[in-house]
Order: structure tokens, then sequence, then C-alpha cells
């Protein structure tokens, strides 16, 4: 409870601020948070059509962006990470792909995909496709020489190999990458959304504003924070999982 | 008796440092062979030769038998922390033997080296003896036709050490195991060994094969007072001493200053 408590205090405060504020201010941009969540919870809730039809879609697009991403980067930052002379002719090539702003990329995206999901999902899967890649190329690279002699010495088999130490031992790398890509998923979701389509939650954000409903964009706003806090949450505790057999401190290594 | 090993004129250079050359053994079936030579001799040369991790430039190594294990003298870094003890067993196994027999055979390793309650922890949950013993219990489920170990007691204790060293001894006897264990300790390769082979400074080369005239069942505290220990100990510390009079020299040269200097402190 002391816990529950310590960790929420701080965001509790600023909303209630906020509250007293928009009150005293009565500014239309800024409506008090007690509207945004009720607005919040009839629009996005309440509302079966919004959930179908922008969430849902909104969600989908996201995750499949990320997992295709991830799918990518793994594999090939695991190949990439085991070879040096790979790394050596690829990695100019990956440090400048990675330097491009993804949202620079929309517009080409709109020439090659039209507008629709294809873009949106290039956008997504060409933005968070660097962090995964880059930390599964490092994961794999610390591979210690100990456990490739080991490998070599028993004949263990090329897919062992890989899937049996590499990629275990590349794992929590590959999680830091997967934490970052999710968080930036959410953003070029939003970003993909915004222009040429009117399916999505980024895209019912725009309408809100161009209605001057400033409380239904506030609400918007809300809901990608929570699905942002939520996605973030589940992906820690497949995480925590996958992570168990990492030794958790000094003081119970010698248990 | 049959060779498990057989060594001939084997030499490695790196670019312009010769670290062996010429050397010629063999390692008979069911013997306990130890290589013994200053640090940095090109020892764990000869062990990645023989163990097919580097190709020599020269001469070849025959091994009697498709597969060696190998325990390394850094077991944390050997061993998969991802895995559970017996995880770390059967991973080598995988490739050959099927799911049942697996754990049959894991279970009858861990049992030989005492470790069968250890069985579902992680190795980081051990001590380092204790994960020093996973890796040989690794190495004998694997059935190898040679084992091969690289100064496996060097990152333990001095208790640990003896208990380990005497654990070798007895899983060996049971299971008639051929074994090359490489070692930099003089006292440790006599008290395992069936046969000593003592290597001079780089480039390494063979100095010596000694037959260790002791009885198999050996013990902590007789066999190192025992006079064969004793005599055959001081022979291949003088043996390891000839190859590098230089640095020797200078050393003693050293040692005798400070005990004449204390002398001289002594007298005041």
């Amino acid at each position: 409870m002391n816990r529950f408590l310590q960790r929420w205090t701080v965001f509790g405060g600023i909303v209630a601020c906020w509250q007293l504020f928009a009150w005293l201010g009565d500014n239309p941009f800024f409506p008090p948070p007690s509207q945004i969540l009720t607005a919040a919870w009839e629009w996005w809730v309440l509302e079966p059509s919004n959930v179908t039809d922008h969430i849902l879609p909104s969600v989908g697009r996201l995750l499949t962006g990320w997992l295709v991403a991830a799918g990518i980067g793994i594999s090939l930052g695991l190949l990439l990470g085991r070879s040096d002379t790979a790394m050596q002719y690829a990695g100019p090539l990956l440090t400048f792909l990675r330097s491009i702003p993804p949202p620079a990329l929309v517009p080409v995206f709109l020439l090659l995909f039209k507008t629709g999901t294809s873009m949106q999902l290039a956008t997504i899967v060409f933005g968070v496709l660097w962090p995964i890649l880059l930390n599964s190329v490092d994961g794999a690279r610390s591979v210690d020489v100990t456990k490739l002699d080991t490998s070599l010495v028993f004949q263990i088999p090329r897919a062992q190999w890989v899937l049996g130490v590499v990629l275990p031992a590349a794992s929590p790398k590959i999680f830091a990458g997967l934490r970052v890509s999710l968080s930036l998923s959410l953003v070029l979701m939003v970003i993909s959304e915004l222009v040429g389509t009117d399916s999505g939650i980024g895209s019912q954000l725009m309408v809100a504003q161009r209605e001057f409903d400033y409380t239904r964009m506030w609400a918007g706003i809300v809901l990608l924070g929570a699905i942002g806090y939520g996605l973030n949450t589940a992906l820690l505790a497949v995480e925590r999982r996958a992570l168990a057999w990492q030794p958790r401190s000094l003081d119970d290594q010698h248990a | 008796m049959t060779n498990m090993l057989e060594v001939a004129d084997l030499g490695h250079t790196y670019g312009e440092h010769q670290a062996i050359a010429g050397l010629s053994f063999n390692v008979g079936a069911g013997e306990l062979v130890c290589v013994v030579g200053p640090s940095g001799c090109g020892k764990s040369t000869l062990l990645r030769t023989i163990s097919g991790l580097i190709t020599p430039s020269h001469g070849s190594v025959d091994l009697n038998g498709d597969h060696l294990a190998v325990v390394f003298q850094d077991y944390s870094r050997s061993l998969f922390p991802w895995l559970s003890v017996q995880g770390n067993v059967e991973f080598p196994l995988r490739r050959t033997t099927k799911r049942a027999e697996r754990r049959r055979r894991a279970a009858e390793a861990l049992e030989w080296v005492g470790l069968t309650d250890a069985a579902k922890k992680n190795p980081w949950q051990l001590s380092g003896g204790m994960q020093q013993r996973v890796a040989i219990a690794r190495a004998l489920a694997y059935q190898p036709s040679l084992l091969l170990m690289d100064e496996p007691f060097a990152s333990v204790d001095a208790q640990t050490r003896f208990e380990l060293e005497d654990l070798l001894l007895k899983v060996r006897r049971e299971l008639g195991a051929t074994v090359l264990v490489v070692t930099h300790d003089i006292d440790e390769a006599v008290y395992l060994g069936d046969r000593i082979l003592v290597l001079s400074g780089s480039p390494a080369r063979l100095v010596a094969d000694l037959k260790v005239d002791l009885p198999a069942v050996r013990d902590q505290v007789t066999t190192r007072t025992d006079e064969k220990f004793v005599t055959l100990r001081s022979r291949v510390a003088r043996l390891l001493n000839v190859g590098k009079p230089t640095v020797d020299i200078a050393k003693w040269a050293a040692a005798e200053r400070e005990s004449l200097a204390e002398e001289a402190l002594a007298d005041r």
C-alpha cells in the first residue's frame, strides 16, 4: 500500500493541480481532467463503433508493425552480430539509415503505397527496426569466447548454437531494444494516421481538433497514454518471465 | 594398451611467435596424463590444437573416437546461465540422444559428482566449486573418448581444489575415462597423474615424460607426504627451472639481495 502511494502521489497531485487551474482559468483549450475522462469514457469506451473502427485498427497496426520489425531486427541482428565481415560491410549503411527521422519517410511511403494500412505499416516498421536491430547486433556480439569454445568442442549444431546460445545470451539487450521500439511504434502509429486517412486514433485527434472539440482531442491523447502504458506493462511482464534466469543480485548468488 | 590420443611432431606459430614446437606423445586408454609447464609456455595452445579449436601449423593430432569434451578453467563462462544445472548437462546431448535417455544420463552424471539435489537450480546459485562439478558432469555425460581439462581447479579455493581433485580421481577410476589435464601446478600434476609431461618455456617443447609410481587410490594427506611424491615433485620442479635461465638468474639474484638485506636487519 505504501509503495502504491509512493508510485502514484506525484501523478495524482499533478492531475489535481490541473483540475484546479482548469476550473479557475476556464480556458476552452485546457478542459479539466474530469471532463476529459468523462469524454474519453463516453467516446472511446461506450461507443462500440469507435472501438472497432479506430482503436482496434490502430493497435493492430502498431503491434503488427512492431512484431514485423522485431522478426526482421532480431534475425538480421543475430546474423550481423556473429559476423565481423558482414558488420564491416553493413555498418555505415545501418548508421546512415537509422539516422533518417522516420516521419521524413512518410511522404515517400505515401507515394509508394498510397494511403492506408501498408503505408502506415511501412512507416512503423522502418522507424522501430533500428533499436531492435542494433541491440540484437550488440547482444549477439556479447557472447563470450568460452561459450563459443564450449559449443565448438561439444559440436553443437548450428541451429542449436543460434537458438540455444546466441539468442538467450543476447536476450537482455534484445528486450532493451524491444522496449524502446514499442514506445516508438506508438509515436509512429499516430504520425502515420495524421495524414490521408479517416481510420485510427491519430485521425480522430485531427478530426476533433478541426471541429474545435478540444475535450475530445484531449480524450484521444489520454487514450494514447493509457495504451502506451498498458503495452509497456505487458512487455515488462513478458520480459521478467523470459529473463527470469538472470542472476538477480550479488546477495543471493551464493544462497 | 590402445592409444586414445596420438600427437605427432605438433607445432604452432602465431605470426612470428612460436608457441609450441615438435611435440610428440601418446595418451593410452584409461590413462590420466598431466601436462605441466611454466605459465605462458603454450599449454593453452596445445589444448586448443588437441580440442580442434585451432588448426596446428605443423604436425598432427589423432583422436581415437569422434568426440572429446573439455572442462575449462572459467566455469562461470563455460556454463549457460539461462539453463538449469540439468539443462546444462543435457545441452551437448541434444544432437545425438533422445529426451528420456538424456534425462537418465544427466541424472547419472550429476550423481557421480554429488549434485543430484542441485539439478533444478541455476548455475549461478551454486558456489564456484559446485559450478565446476557441473562442468565435469556435463563432460562425463557426453561420454567422450578423451576428457581434456584446462587448469580445471585454478579458480577455486584450496579446500575445494582438494575435493575436486579427489572427485576427479574417483570418477575416472570408476568410469575408466581417459583424461588429459593441463596445469601449471606441479603438486596437482603429481597428485593426479599416471604420467606427467613436462614442457619447457615458450616455445613449448617436451622436456620429460615421467611415470608416476604412486598407487591408484590416493589420499590428500598420506600421498602428499609419500617419499615418492616428494621426490617426483622436486624432480619436476627442477626440470621446470631449466630452459629459461635468464629469468631465473634475475629472480634468484633479487631473492638473494632480499635475504641479505633481511640478515643485515636481523644482525642489528
